[in-house]
C-alpha cells in the first residue's frame, strides 16, 4: 500500500475502508462519518500536507446499495503529490459533511456536485444549484436514470417525426 | 503615483448622517438621511463576461459588498455527453468547452484517456504536441491581453494583438483544416505531421513575434489608466488562492510557482529549457506580467522543440486503441473497419479510474475518468480552471469599486463555455 494511505489507515483504523493505487494515482476509500476528520487530518498532517484542492466530482451505481460516491482529490503544493478521498452515501439519505472549512475552493464544487447528482453537504454555506436554473425540478441530470436526451417542459410536446 | 497592493477596508457604517453644514444653517432641518445597498444585475449580456454570465452586484454607493455569480447559461452538458459517446467521438466536444483554446483541451482530454490505457506516444507526436500547445498558449494569452485591455477601456492593444494572433490562426487552418475547433489531437498522437511549409511559417513568425511582444508591453504600461485600473486590483494571498483552488497566471500573481508543466512534466516539457514566471503581490497587473512573459517562454519552448525535433512516426501503433493512419483508410477495407468500429464501438478500456491534470493557458484543465470496461467513460468530469475561478470572484471582489468587476472577470480570463461545459 502507498506510504499516504497506510498514514491515513494507521490514524483513522476505523475510517478506512480500502486504499487502491492504479496508474499511479492513490485513492483512498473512507466511511463518510470520518470523512471529515480524514481530510481535516490531510489538510493539516505536515507529512501529507495537502493544501490545495483539485476538484470536487460524484459517481452513479445504481446497483449498489450505497449509491453515490463523493470524489475529493486534493494536492499537496509543498510535497507535490495527490490523494484522492472517496465516500459512499446510499440514495435515502445522501448527504455528507462539507470541506467547505479545509479548502474553501469546495464550495463551487460542492454546488455543482449538489446540482447534477443531487448529494447535499452538511454546513455548506450556500448550497443551491449552480448550473441548472434554481427553479429547475426535473431530477439531477447526471444520475443514470436521468435520459441524456434530457426530460421536462420538452416532454409534454409531441413530435411528428417520433416513430414509437 | 502611489500604488495600493493592500485591499481597500469597508466601511461598517451602513448609515450616514449628513452633517449640518455652518455656512448653510438651514440644512439643519432635513432628515437624517439613510442609505441601504443596491442590487445590480451585471450581464447576462454584458460584452465583458466573454460569453453569458451573469453577476448579481450589491453594492454600497459604488463599493461592491457582495457578488453572487449565477452561471449555466452555457450549460450543455457535456459530462453527460461524453457517457453516450465512445472515447474518440468525444474529442471534438472538447473543442467546444473553451472554444478559444481547443487544442489545449484536446490535448488535455488526450492524455487522459492515454493514462487510462497507458499509452506511450511516439517522441515526435511529443514535439509536435508541444509546439502546437505553444502555440495554442500564445493564442490564449494574445486574447487575453487584447480583450482584457479593451474590456477596461484601453483599445489598442486589443488591434494589435488580434493583427498576430490571425497569423496563427491561419496558420492552424492549414494545419488541420480549422481556425478554432480544432480537433488536431488524436488518443495516441496527432492526426498529421507538420509539413516543411508549416515548419517554416513557424519559425519566421518565431522571428517576427517577440518584438511585437514589446509593442503590446508599451501600449499597455505605458498608459497610465490601465496600470492604475489593473495595479493594486482583485488581490488575493498566496494562502487564499491555494485554499481556493485557482491555478495558472491567477495563481502565480500570488507567488505559488505551480505550474504542471514544471511540477508534474509531460509531453517534450521536460526536454525543454524554460521558467516558470510568478508574480509578487497577487495583483491583476502582476497576472498581467505573467502572461507577458509566459509569452517569451512559450517562444522559446516551440524554438527548442523545433531544433530538436527528429523524424519518426505521429500516431503510437496500438491498433486496438489508436486509428490507422488516413491513407490506409482510404485504401485497406482491414483499415477503414477498423476505423469504423473504433468510432462507433470504441476501444475496450479496462476499469479503473485516473485524473490527469494540464496546465492550460488559464490553469489546470483536468479530466477525471472513471471506466468499468468498455468502450465508452462510465463517468467522466472535467475540472474546469474557469468555474474554479469564479468560486473566488466574490472573494475577491469585495471592497472594489463596481468598475473593477470587469476587471476581475479579466484577470482570470474566463471563457463560460469552459466554466458552464
Amino acid at each position: 500500500m502507498h506510504a499516504l494511505a497506510e498514514r491515513i489507515q494507521q490514524e483513522y483504523p476505523r475510517g478506512f475502508i480500502k486504499a487502491v493505487e492504479w496508474r499511479g494515482d492513490v485513492a483512498v476509500t473512507v466511511t463518510r462519518e470520518f470523512l471529515h476528520d480524514i481530510a481535516r487530518f490531510v489538510h493539516d498532517d505536515p507529512e501529507i500536507d495537502c493544501d490545495y484542492i483539485v476538484h470536487v466530482s460524484s459517481v452513479d451505481w445504481p446497483d449498489d446499495e450505497e449509491r453515490f460516491e463523493v470524489v475529493y482529490e486534493v494536492y499537496s503544493i509543498r510535497k507535490r503529490h495527490r490523494i484522492r478521498l472517496k465516500t459512499r452515501v446510499p440514495e435515502s439519505d445522501c448527504i455528507v459533511d462539507s470541506l467547505t472549512d479545509l479548502w474553501r475552493g469546495a464550495e463551487f464544487m460542492e454546488r455543482e456536485v449538489y446540482d447534477m447528482m443531487g448529494i447535499r453537504f452538511r454546513h455548506h454555506p450556500d448550497l443551491r444549484r449552480i448550473l441548472m436554473p434554481d427553479e429547475y425540478t426535473e431530477g439531477y441530470p447526471l444520475r443514470k436514470d436521468f435520459p441524456v436526451q434530457g426530460k421536462g417542459w420538452r416532454d409534454t410536446f409531441e413530435f411528428l417525426n417520433e416513430t414509437t | 503615483m502611489k500604488e495600493t497592493t493592500t485591499k481597500p477596508v469597508l466601511d461598517d457604517q451602513r448609515t450616514t448622517v449628513y452633517k449640518v453644514d455652518p455656512e448653510h444653517p438651514e440644512s439643519e432641518s432635513l432628515p437624517t438621511l439613510r442609505t441601504e445597498e443596491l442590487l445590480l444585475n451585471m450581464g447576462p449580456q454584458h460584452p465583458s463576461t466573454h460569453g453569458v454570465l451573469k453577476v448579481i452586484l450589491e453594492l454600497e454607493g459604488e463599493r461592491l459588498v457582495k457578488s453572487t455569480p449565477v452561471m449555466g447559461f452555457l450549460h450543455r452538458g457535456v459530462e453527460k455527453l461524453a457517457e453516450d459517446g465512445t472515447y474518440h467521438q468525444f474529442i471534438p466536444h472538447t473543442d467546444r468547452l473553451d472554444y478559444v483554446c481547443a487544442m489545449y483541451n484536446n490535448f488535455a482530454y488526450c492524455r487522459a484517456v492515454e493514462k487510462l490505457m497507458n499509452i506511450t506516444v511516439p517522441e515526435r507526436a511529443e514535439y509536435l504536441r508541444t509546439i502546437v500547445a505553444e502555440v495554442q498558449r500564445i493564442i490564449g494569452h494574445q486574447f487575453w491581453l487584447g480583450t482584457q485591455a479593451l474590456d477596461i477601456g484601453a483599445m489598442t492593444v486589443f488591434f494589435y494583438a488580434f493583427r498576430d494572433r490571425e497569423i496563427l490562426l491561419d496558420w492552424f487552418d492549414e494545419l488541420c483544416g480549422a481556425r478554432l475547433t480544432t480537433s488536431w489531437y488524436r488518443i495516441g498522437g496527432v492526426e498529421r505531421d507538420l509539413t516543411p511549409a508549416l515548419i517554416q511559417k513557424l519559425r519566421q513568425f518565431l522571428d517576427y513575434f517577440p518584438p511585437k511582444i514589446d509593442e503590446y508591453v508599451v501600449f499597455l504600461e505605458k498608459n497610465r489608466i490601465w496600470v492604475a485600473r489593473t495595479k493594486g486590483v482583485a488581490v488575493i494571498s498566496a494562502e487564499d488562492a491555494l485554499s481556493f483552488g485557482l491555478s495558472g497566471p491567477t495563481l502565480r500573481g500570488s507567488g505559488v510557482d505551480y505550474d504542471l508543466r514544471k511540477y508534474e512534466p509531460y509531453s517534450a516539457y521536460p526536454r525543454c529549457e524554460f521558467s516558470v514566471p510568478v508574480g509578487k503581490n497577487g495583483d491583476t497587473y502582476d497576472r498581467y506580467w505573467i502572461r507577458v512573459q509566459e509569452m517569451y517562454e512559450s517562444v522559446k519552448i516551440i524554438q527548442q522543440c523545433l531544433d530538436q525535433m527528429q523524424e519518426g512516426p505521429v500516431m503510437a501503433d496500438v491498433p486496438s486503441v489508436t486509428l490507422p493512419p488516413k491513407e490506409r483508410v482510404f485504401t485497406n477495407l482491414d483499415s477503414m473497419i477498423q476505423q469504423f468500429k473504433l468510432f462507433s464501438q470504441g476501444f475496450n478500456a479496462p476499469p479503473g479510474e485516473i485524473y490527469c491534470g494540464t496546465e492550460a493557458h488559464k490553469g489546470e484543465l483536468g479530466f477525471y475518468i472513471v471506466s468499468t470496461g468498455g468502450g465508452k467513460p462510465y463517468r467522466l468530469k472535467i475540472r474546469s480552471p474557469s468555474f474554479i475561478h469564479m468560486g473566488a470572484f466574490d472573494y475577491m471582489s469585495r471592497g472594489y469599486m463596481i468598475a473593477d468587476a470587469v476587471t476581475i472577470f479579466g484577470t482570470y480570463d474566463i471563457v463560460m463555455g469552459e466554466c458552464d461545459r
